[in-house]
């Protein structure tokens, strides 16, 4: 069902390539000075490339940390990469955003983000929040004509148009996820970026948002970026799945292959750390070890310090993301 | 006989429109060495349970009834000074963010030590030798040189490992754990929950293991409470409330996890949400959302009966029972 690797592939609507944001974490300039201390910079992404067809959806996945949110936020444009670049619909997103057309691109483009109880301004109603995406792109000017489509779009994400007057506080989290979603649909756009859209939500209330999200992808021909590090989660929602550790991909494959037979020993240990639901009483293997800091992080494959099969070459040479098998792969054991 | 029991536990929170009953008539009891687990959603009251029992609801919450018994005797009425020599001491605690529940002023040594000299009729000398020695079972590697760190110094993991040292320090019977894994990676998640189970099993202690991770129930706890709207859905061993749930809320629960094993275009959902504490509906709290609701269940609560292996709190078991 999924021919993305195959030849005769369609133009992919997202291409990221060679995407990488450094940040400058040093002591502030005195510090630096007296106490003879260096610069000092994070690779929150280090080189991450990935296509995502229209329609499609990708997921990111990984630990706290390894740089999941910082792709999100480079791909809707409110950070600028240190290198690499996006492409959208064959456009250079990253110059358009700085362009007259900025105002164009953005609309194409939007985001919804983890905690609905942060992003939806307290002090605004309803019909503010959502149609504030809708006058701010002018789209729409008219009062009439603004309040008929802040209704039609409540009513698509299955609120109440009479939910309009209501204050963010006068809702639950399942329903304020569903405004976020609803006003970052306002510009009609083609690509959504989504940050662990439901991890501030309850299981109950998340599977009303995750259908929601994929009925929305069904009529309207959506692509989505899905991060998450709820791998049931995203094996339920996607269609390809990147896994991310320390700023990188270390695998890129299908849903159906990734888990079906994962190859990065980080893969697999992460699957196996899932908790199993109907296997009552049986253990976990537990991962051994944490995330290195970033700041300091291990030579060559950032992930031998808890890798079971790593060797000397992993330890010296960094492996780079390659193609095996129909899956995209970045480990020195896999051959 | 139980080594806690909790009967028709009723919290309340008195405000200005009136009084809130968070919980309202919960009972359970957990038996030496075991670990019942508590599921729900957030409002639910699976904290609230966890804090009435180590003393520690913020007024205005007050417990309104019902009784908390430790080893058969009453500990809902002691006051703070009698609740101190309990905390610690017979009852430990592990709450959700490790990072928060240690001073960060304070070396993790120093927090250790303090907490085995209230408890335990020992030297600071070897008070020092039995906090090395918990931070080793906790899995600390160079427990002698980290015990003088600071919690900053510290990973997230690592902290919630010094703070289940921390909760074992006095030897307590029993561990109530709030949510002691929702803070980290699934990585983590998994070397956390083996080790509690691990140094709880050494030790004979029980742990009530409050979470809203089915998942992490179902690989840890012998018997498992749902609770729903202040009130216990369904209590039962964990493998029999996680494959034949008897309510129908717990049914929906189970239905609405994304499964690792199948592939459905459309997850189970729970239309709407739970009642707030002000508009809780007459008869079963969760009629409006329940498929299977008929007359009865609008108009008359529900109490716990036998279905199954397991009680429910549903007028679908009723007479039906065992």
């Amino acid at each position: 069902m999924n021919d993305n690797m195959s030849n005769a592939k369609p133009q992919p609507l997202v291409v990221a390539y060679d995407l990488a944001k450094t940040f400058d974490v040093s002591a502030p300039w005195l510090n630096r000075v007296i106490e003879r201390k260096p610069r000092q910079l994070l690779n929150a992404v280090d080189g991450v490339s990935f296509e995502i067809e229209r329609g499609k959806t990708l997921a990111l996945v990984g630990e706290s940390g390894c740089g999941k949110s910082t792709v999100a936020r480079l791909l809707v444009g409110l950070y600028e990469p240190t290198r690499g670049g996006l492409t959208f619909d064959g456009q250079d997103a990253h110059a358009a955003f700085k362009s007259a057309d900025a105002q164009k691109m953005r609309q194409r483009i939007q985001m919804i983000f983890q905690d609905p109880y942060a992003s939806l301004n307290p002090r605004w109603t309803v019909d503010d929040i959502i149609g504030e995406p809708l006058k701010e792109h002018g789209l729409i000017s008219d009062a009439e004509e603004l309040k008929a489509r802040v209704a039609e779009l409540l009513k698509s994400v299955g609120l109440s148009p009479l939910d309009m007057v209501k204050y963010p506080h006068q809702f639950s989290g399942g329903q304020r996820q569903r405004i976020s979603i609803a006003r970052a649909l306002a510009t009609a756009p083609e690509f959504l970026v989504c940050d662990e859209p439901t991890s501030a939500l309850d299981v109950s209330v998340q599977a009303q948002v995750l259908n929601i999200m994929k009925d929305l992808q069904r009529e309207r021909g959506l692509t989505y970026l899905f991060i998450s590090h709820n791998l049931a989660v995203v094996r339920h929602v996607s269609d390809q799945v990147g896994v991310m550790y320390l700023g990188r991909l270390v695998e890129l494959a299908d849903k159906h292959t990734l888990f079906g037979n994962p190859q990065h020993p980080y893969t697999k240990m992460l699957l196996d750390a899932i908790p199993k639901m109907h296997d009552t009483g049986r253990a976990r293997t537990p991962v051994q070890g944490e995330v290195p800091n970033p700041l300091n992080p291990p030579t060559g494959c950032t992930f031998h310090p808890r890798c079971p099969q790593a060797t000397d070459i992993c330890r010296a040479e960094r492996p780079a993301l390659r193609d095996f098998k129909g899956i995209k792969i970045a480990c020195h054991a896999v051959v | 006989m139980s080594l806690l029991q909790v009967k028709n536990l009723v919290v309340e929170f008195p405000s200005r429109h009136g009084t809130l009953r968070a919980l309202d008539d919960i009972s359970f009891d957990i038996a030496p060495g075991e670990i019942l687990g508590v599921v729900g959603e957030s409002g639910a009251g699976k904290s609230l349970t966890g804090a009435a029992i180590i003393g520690l609801l913020e007024p205005p919450g007050r417990v309104a009834g019902g009784q908390i018994l430790l080893e058969g005797q009453r500990i809902d009425h002691l006051n703070n000074d009698q609740m101190r020599h309990i905390r610690g001491r017979k009852i430990g605690a592990i709450f959700q963010d490790p990072l928060t529940s240690l001073n960060p002023l304070y070396s993790i040594g120093r927090q250790l030590t303090e907490t085995i000299l209230a408890h335990l009729p020992v030297t600071p000398q070897e008070a020092r030798q039995r906090a090395i020695q918990l931070l080793k079972d906790t899995g600390i590697s160079a427990a002698e040189e980290r015990i003088d760190h600071y919690p900053h110094q510290f990973s997230g993991g690592m902290r919630q490992r010094v703070v289940i040292a921390l909760a074992l320090a006095a030897e307590p019977q029993l561990i109530v754990a709030d949510e002691p894994t929702t803070a980290l990676d699934v990585s983590i998640q998994a070397q956390i929950i083996s080790l509690l189970k691990k140094v709880c099993k050494d030790r004979g202690a029980a742990v009530m293991l409050i979470t809203h991770d089915m998942g992490v129930i179902a690989e840890t706890c012998d018997r498992v409470a749902v609770l729903y709207a202040g009130r216990v859905a369904e209590i039962g061993p964990v493998h029999q409330v996680i494959n034949h749930p008897a309510h129908p809320y717990t049914a929906g629960l189970m239905a609405s996890i994304p499964d690792m094993d199948s592939d459905r275009e459309r997850l189970n959902q729970i239309d709407g949400a739970m009642p707030r504490l002000n508009a809780i509906p007459q008869g079963c709290a969760f009629n409006p959302r329940c498929p299977k609701a008929f007359d009865r269940c609008r108009q008359e609560r529900p109490d716990l009966v036998q279905a199954g292996a397991n009680m429910a709190a549903c007028w679908l078991h009723d007479g039906s029972g065992a």
